[in-house]
């Protein structure tokens, strides 16, 4: 128990001093994450429409794989993208392995599969009719996709809130393809991992404080968004 | 004679059964027409194949003289409506809601919110206009969705059974105010409806569905008074008073 409170207070402390080492890695973090999730939304939301729209043959299977891809687990994703960048892999001439980018591609392989389900869900948790009705006011097919996103844009921002939540806290993906080369590639879990191997149970504390804290205001931020969105 | 709408040879499939097999129905410029019908009997089917909503497998719709097809399947929606059971609004204010039609034919919002503000006066919903489409009463919501059909100024009108899942006195209410609103409009409308109160506040022309086809129309009077039917019967017996 005196570990955990001497690790609380010298993480308060670390967080109050502002480390500059402490202040790199958050920032990171939130860049390689936001972009991830920016990605995984980019691919998600129009293969999720589709998926929800379109009738054609293997519509379902795609969506069982989609919906199994919700649960991938990190270490699997980062296994399979460090194969695909490493020098003599498919990818390896990008020469992106260990930087930034690398941990982008991982965490986007994650959360694209979060984004996709969530969006097959919220389109086809509409009302059967409403795409008939939108298509009776005259909508052309880019417009009645657009007001079926607009109408599903609650549920949506959830998907925005499962994918970004997906990859801020994952470390298995980032240490592999990224490496946790200090100054680099360190991001707040990999970072959390490390220092909790070395025994600096405070700084490892002050960094899970600051992940928390993270996710938190993000999805804070949003179920702010997401509430006030709703008409009165 | 030339009609405003008029459908030959008209086969419709849903679910691999034939669910319409209309050799020819039309309907003027102005005329109000009641489809009557059991549950099954088509009258859904007939509108959404209608309203170039679901696919048809043959048969020919001609709009003011023009083949309705593929390449002009939207523009020929731009010129109609369709009003559905459920009244199927959008999850924003009542006046987007009756905006919105105008605002997918291009119209700019502002412009099109005015458009939208005197249609729901002409439905007596004014009121209502900030509030949130989803925090409506059953009988307020289907007001909403007739005064965004009737927004875009449509000339002909297709409404599928929409006061069904209303109480008595607002269906009758809101029966009488259709009526009134279509005779005023000059707008064309087929409802399909098993509701006396609605095919007699609203219609010129009975049509009897049963199976998919046409078993009798002519006036409501003729109509009724030969019954062709256990449905048609059944559906004089009905009295207004329910």
């Amino acid at each position: 128990m005196d570990l955990i409170i001497e690790g609380i207070s010298t993480a308060l402390r670390l967080l109050a001093s502002c480390d500059s080492e402490v202040v790199a890695i958050t920032l990171l973090s939130l860049k390689i994450s936001c972009s991830a999730t920016l990605v995984s939304l980019f691919i998600g939301l129009p293969a999720g429409t589709l998926l929800a729209l379109a009738d054609f043959p293997g519509r379902r299977f795609i969506i069982s794989v989609v919906n199994t891809g919700m649960g991938l687990p990190p270490v699997v994703v980062g296994l399979f993208v460090t194969i695909f960048l490493w020098r003599n892999g498919p990818l390896g001439f990008l020469e992106i392995l260990y930087t930034p980018l690398a941990m982008i591609m991982a965490q986007a392989v994650i959360a694209t599969p979060i984004v996709t389900g969530i969006t097959v869900a919220s389109i086809q948790s509409l009302p059967a009719n409403l795409k008939l009705q939108i298509m009776a006011l005259g909508a052309t097919r880019i417009q009645m996709v657009w007001i079926l996103i607009r109408e599903a844009r609650l549920p949506l921002l959830a998907a925005v809130m499962a994918g970004f939540g997906g990859v801020i806290s994952e470390v298995g993906a980032s240490i592999m393809v990224g490496g946790n080369i200090k100054g680099q590639t360190r991001v707040l879990t990999t970072a959390t991992v490390m220092e909790t191997g070395k025994g600096n149970f405070d700084v490892a504390i002050a960094l899970s404080l600051i992940l928390l804290v993270l996710a938190f205001s993000v999805n804070y931020l949003l179920t702010v968004i997401q509430q006030r969105e709703r008409p009165r | 004679m030339s009609f405003l709408l008029e459908v030959k040879n008209l086969h419709i499939r849903r679910g691999g059964v034939q669910v319409i097999e209309m050799p020819s129905f039309a309907i003027q410029a102005e005329e109000k027409v009641a489809i009557v019908g059991p549950n099954g009997a088509g009258k859904s089917s007939l509108l959404l194949g209608l309203a170039c909503l679901i696919e048809r497998v043959s048969g020919t719709i001609n709009f003011e003289g023009v083949e309705v097809c593929s390449q002009n399947e939207m523009a020929y929606r731009r010129k109609i409506a369709v009003v559905f059971q459920d009244p199927l609004l959008f999850d924003t204010t009542v006046l987007d809601n009756v905006a919105e039609g105008l605002c997918i034919r291009g119209m700019r919002r502002s412009e099109a919110r005015d458009v939208a503000r005197d249609n729901l006066e002409l439905f007596k919903i004014g009121h209502l206009s900030g509030r949130s489409a989803h925090k409506l009463s059953g009988g307020e919501a289907q007001r909403v969705s007739l005064a965004r059909a009737f927004a875009v100024r449509p000339q002909l009108l297709l409404m599928d059974e929409p006061f069904s899942s209303l109480d008595l006195p607002t269906r009758i209410v809101l029966a009488e105010d259709l009526g009134r609103i279509l005779h005023e409009s000059g707008t064309a409308a087929i409802i399909a409806t098993h509701d006396r109160i609605e095919a007699f506040h609203v219609v010129d022309r009975l049509v009897v569905m049963d199976r998919g086809a046409v078993v009798q129309q002519g006036s409501p009077k003729e109509v009724l008074e030969q019954p062709v039917n256990a449905f048609v019967a059944a559906f004089k017996r009905t009295t207004v008073a329910g």
